[in-house]
C-alpha cells in the first residue's frame, strides 16, 4: 500500500509537472537570460553584452510612449469599468440591498450585459474596426454626418484612437463585473441591510456605507484582474487600430512592441528586456494594488 | 392557500422595493436600457451587415439591406476559409480542453489530498504561473516548441504550425488556475466516501477517476467552461506557433487576418459573414448555458 501510494503521486504528477516545467517555467527563466544577450536570429550564437538591451530600451522612446500607453489603461479601465459595473450591480439588486430579483427584467440584462465577454478579443476587434469606420458607412460616424457634422477619426485621429480602444476594452468587460458584483451582493446576508433599513438607511447612502464595504473584497478583486488586463492589452490594438499600434504609434502598447521586435524584427535579446519591464510592472502593480487595497477584512 | 399567500408575499415585497427606489426607478430603467442597446446594437448590425451587398456597406450604415444576400455567407465559409478555421478551432480546443482538465485534475488532487515531501513547492509552482504576464515567456516559448519539432518520432506532430504543439502549450498555461482551483475543491470534499472504497480494496487511481472526480462535479464543470472559453478566444499563442501554416490557423486568427489583410480589394460582406458565423456558435452557446456560463468564468474571482 504505502510502496503504492508514491508510485501513484508521481505517476499523476509527472505528465502535468513535465508539461509545465517544459512549456511555462522553462521559456520565463530562458526569457532572463536572453534579455542579457544580443541573439538576433536563429544562427547567430547569442552573445551575452550584459546590461546593453536595458539601456537601449531607455533611450527608446516608441517603447515609452507603450509604457505611457499602459498605464493610461491601468488607471482609467479599472476605475470607468469598476464605476459603470458598480453603478448597474446597484441598480440591478434593488438598490444594492440583495433583494433577489430587483428591478423588472434583471435577469435579461444581467444575460446581455455579460455576453460581450464571451467573444473573443480579437473577433471584437474586428467589429469595433468596422465600427469606427471613418465615414458614413461607419455605425458611428453615420449619424453624426447626418447631422451634419463631422465624422471621428476613431482610429485614424492620432489624439482619439487611445481613447477609442479604451471605450472597446471597458464595453467588453463591465458584463463580467457587473455579474461578480451582482453575486457578491447576493452572498452579503440579508440581515445587515435589515438592520441597516431599520436605522433609515436606504438609497444611495445604504450602497456606499453598508453594501460597498461589504463588497470591499471583491471590488479589490475586480481591480486587480483588470488592472493585469490594462498591462497585458494586446489582440485589441494588433487587430483593431492602423499599423498595428498606431497611427504613428499612438495606441501601442508593450505586449505590441514586444511582439513586433520579437517576430517582425528578430530582436530576440531586446524583446525579451522588454518583457523583463513588463514583468516587473505587473509584479508591482499586483504588490501596490494588494497593499493600498488592504483594509480590515468584514467577516460574516 | 400557503403558496398564494407567499405569492401575494413577494407581490408585495416588490412594490414596497419599486416604492422605496421611487423617482430613481424610471432612470433605472433609462440607464439600463441604453446600456443594453449600447451592447446588442453592434452585434445586430454586423449581422445585418453580413447580408448586405458591397455596396450597401460603403452606403449608409444604418440603411437595411434591399434583401438578404446569404451568399456573402457561403463565400466567406469557403473561399475566405472560415470553415477549415472554425474546425481546427473545435479539434485543438476539444483535445487541449480534454487534457487540461485531465492533467489539471489529476495534479489538483493529489497536491490536495496526499501529503509527501516537495507537495507545497509544486503547488507554488503552478500558481505562481498565475502572476507571469505570457509576452514575457512568449520569445523563448517559440524556441522550445521550435525544438520539440525536432524530437525524434513525436517531434513532426507536436512541433511549430502543427496542432498538437498548440494543444501542448494550452494546457500548459492552463494548468495554473485549473490546478489552482481544483485544488481548493479537492480540499473541501469529505473523505469518508474515499476511505470506505479504500477499506473496499479500490486502488488510489480507481478511487480517484470513480469516486472524487464525480463528487468535485461541480468544480470541473466550471474550470471547464472557463477553459474552453479561454482557448477558444485565444489569438496570442496560436498567432506565434502557427504562423506559417494557414492550414491549420484557428478562427482568432483567420478572422483577424480577413481584416488585416484585407486591403482595397477586400470582400467586405465576406467579412461581416465571417465575423458573424465567429459570434453565432458563441451567441447560441452562450443563450443556452448562459448561468453555467457566467458561473464559470466569475468562479475564479469568487474564490
Amino acid at each position: 500500500m504505502r510502496h503504492g501510494r508514491t508510485r501513484f503521486v508521481a505517476g499523476f504528477l509527472a505528465v502535468p509537472v513535465a508539461l509545465y516545467v517544459i512549456y511555462v517555467i522553462a521559456p520565463y527563466a530562458q526569457a532572463f537570460h536572453i534579455a542579457f544577450t544580443d541573439w538576433r536570429g536563429v544562427n547567430a550564437d547569442p552573445r551575452f553584452v550584459g546590461t546593453e538591451n536595458f539601456e537601449r530600451l531607455l533611450a527608446d522612446d516608441v517603447f515609452w510612449r507603450a509604457v505611457g500607453h499602459n498605464l493610461l489603461l491601468l488607471v482609467l479601465l479599472p476605475l470607468l469599468t469598476i464605476v459603470i459595473a458598480l453603478f448597474f450591480a446597484f441598480l440591478l439588486n434593488a438598490g444594492g440591498t440583495g433583494g433577489a430579483g430587483g428591478v423588472r427584467g434583471s435577469r435579461f440584462y444581467r444575460v446581455v450585459f455579460f455576453f460581450p465577454q464571451v467573444l473573443a478579443v480579437a473577433v471584437v476587434a474586428v467589429l469595433f474596426q468596422q465600427v469606427f469606420r471613418p465615414d458614413r458607412s461607419g455605425m458611428l460616424n453615420a449619424p453624426l454626418i447626418a447631422m451634419g457634422l463631422e465624422p471621428v477619426g476613431f482610429l485614424s485621429d492620432t489624439d482619439v484612437a487611445l481613447w477609442s480602444i479604451l471605450g472597446v476594452l471597458v464595453w467588453q468587460a463591465v458584463g463580467f463585473y457587473v455579474v461578480l458584483f451582482s453575486a457578491g451582493i447576493a452572498s452579503i446576508p440579508r440581515e445587515l441591510f435589515e438592520a441597516a433599513a431599520i436605522d433609515g438607511a436606504s438609497g444611495p447612502p445604504m450602497f456606499f456605507r453598508v453594501t460597498l464595504p461589504l463588497l470591499w473584497d471583491t471590488v479589490q478583486v475586480g481591480w486587480i484582474y483588470l488592472g493585469i488586463l490594462a498591462l497585458d492589452v494586446f489582440a485589441i490594438v494588433w487587430v483593431m487600430t492602423a499599423e498595428q499600434g498606431g497611427p504613428d504609434h499612438s495606441t501601442t502598447v508593450m505586449a505590441a512592441e514586444i511582439y513586433r521586435n520579437a517576430f517582425e524584427y528578430f530582436k530576440f535579446g531586446y524583446a525579451c528586456a522588454m518583457g523583463v519591464v513588463l514583468f516587473f510592472f505587473t509584479i508591482g502593480f499586483a504588490a501596490l494594488a494588494l497593499r493600498l487595497s488592504r483594509r480590515e477584512r468584514i467577516e460574516f | 392557500m400557503a403558496g398564494a399567500v407567499i405569492v401575494r408575499g413577494r407581490a408585495h415585497a416588490r412594490e414596497e422595493r419599486r416604492r422605496r427606489l421611487g423617482p430613481l426607478s424610471a432612470l433605472t430603467h433609462v440607464a439600463l436600457l441604453v446600456w443594453a442597446v449600447l451592447v446588442i446594437v453592434p452585434i445586430v448590425w454586423t449581422f445585418l451587415a453580413s447580408v448586405k451587398s458591397e455596396d450597401e456597406i460603403f452606403g449608409d450604415a444604418w440603411s437595411l439591406p434591399a434583401f438578404p444576400r446569404f451568399d456573402n455567407w457561403a463565400r466567406a465559409w469557403e473561399q475566405a476559409h472560415v470553415g477549415q478555421y472554425m474546425v481546427n478551432s473545435v479539434v485543438v480546443v476539444a483535445f487541449s480542453t480534454f487534457g487540461t482538465m485531465l492533467f489539471g485534475s489529476m495534479a489538483a488532487y493529489v497536491l490536495a489530498r496526499y501529503r509527501f515531501r516537495g507537495n507545497r513547492a509544486i503547488y507554488l509552482l503552478f500558481v505562481s504561473g498565475l502572476a507571469f504576464p505570457v509576452y514575457l515567456a512568449l520569445t523563448p516559448l517559440f524556441f522550445v516548441v521550435q525544438n520539440m519539432g525536432r524530437v525524434p518520432v513525436v517531434g513532426p506532430f507536436i512541433g511549430l504550425n502543427t496542432h498538437g504543439g498548440l494543444v501542448l502549450v494550452y494546457i500548459a498555461y492552463s494548468l495554473p488556475f485549473t490546478v489552482f482551483f481544483l485544488a481548493a475543491f479537492f480540499r473541501t470534499l469529505p473523505g469518508a466516501v474515499a476511505e470506505a472504497a479504500f477499506v473496499d480494496g479500490a486502488s488510489h487511481t480507481r478511487v480517484f477517476f470513480q469516486v472524487m472526480l464525480p463528487m468535485a462535479r461541480p468544480g470541473i464543470v466550471s474550470v471547464t467552461v472557463f477553459n474552453i472559453l479561454g482557448q477558444w478566444n485565444q489569438y496570442q499563442l496560436p498567432l506565434v506557433l502557427l504562423t506559417s501554416a494557414k492550414d491549420k490557423w484557428v478562427l482568432t486568427q483567420g478572422i483577424a487576418d480577413i481584416s488585416t489583410a484585407a486591403g482595397y480589394d477586400a470582400d467586405w460582406s465576406a467579412l461581416f459573414a465571417a465575423l458573424s458565423m465567429a459570434i453565432l456558435p458563441m451567441l447560441i452557446v452562450y443563450t443556452l448555458f448562459q448561468s453555467q456560463i457566467q458561473k464559470g468564468l466569475t468562479a475564479g474571482a469568487l474564490k
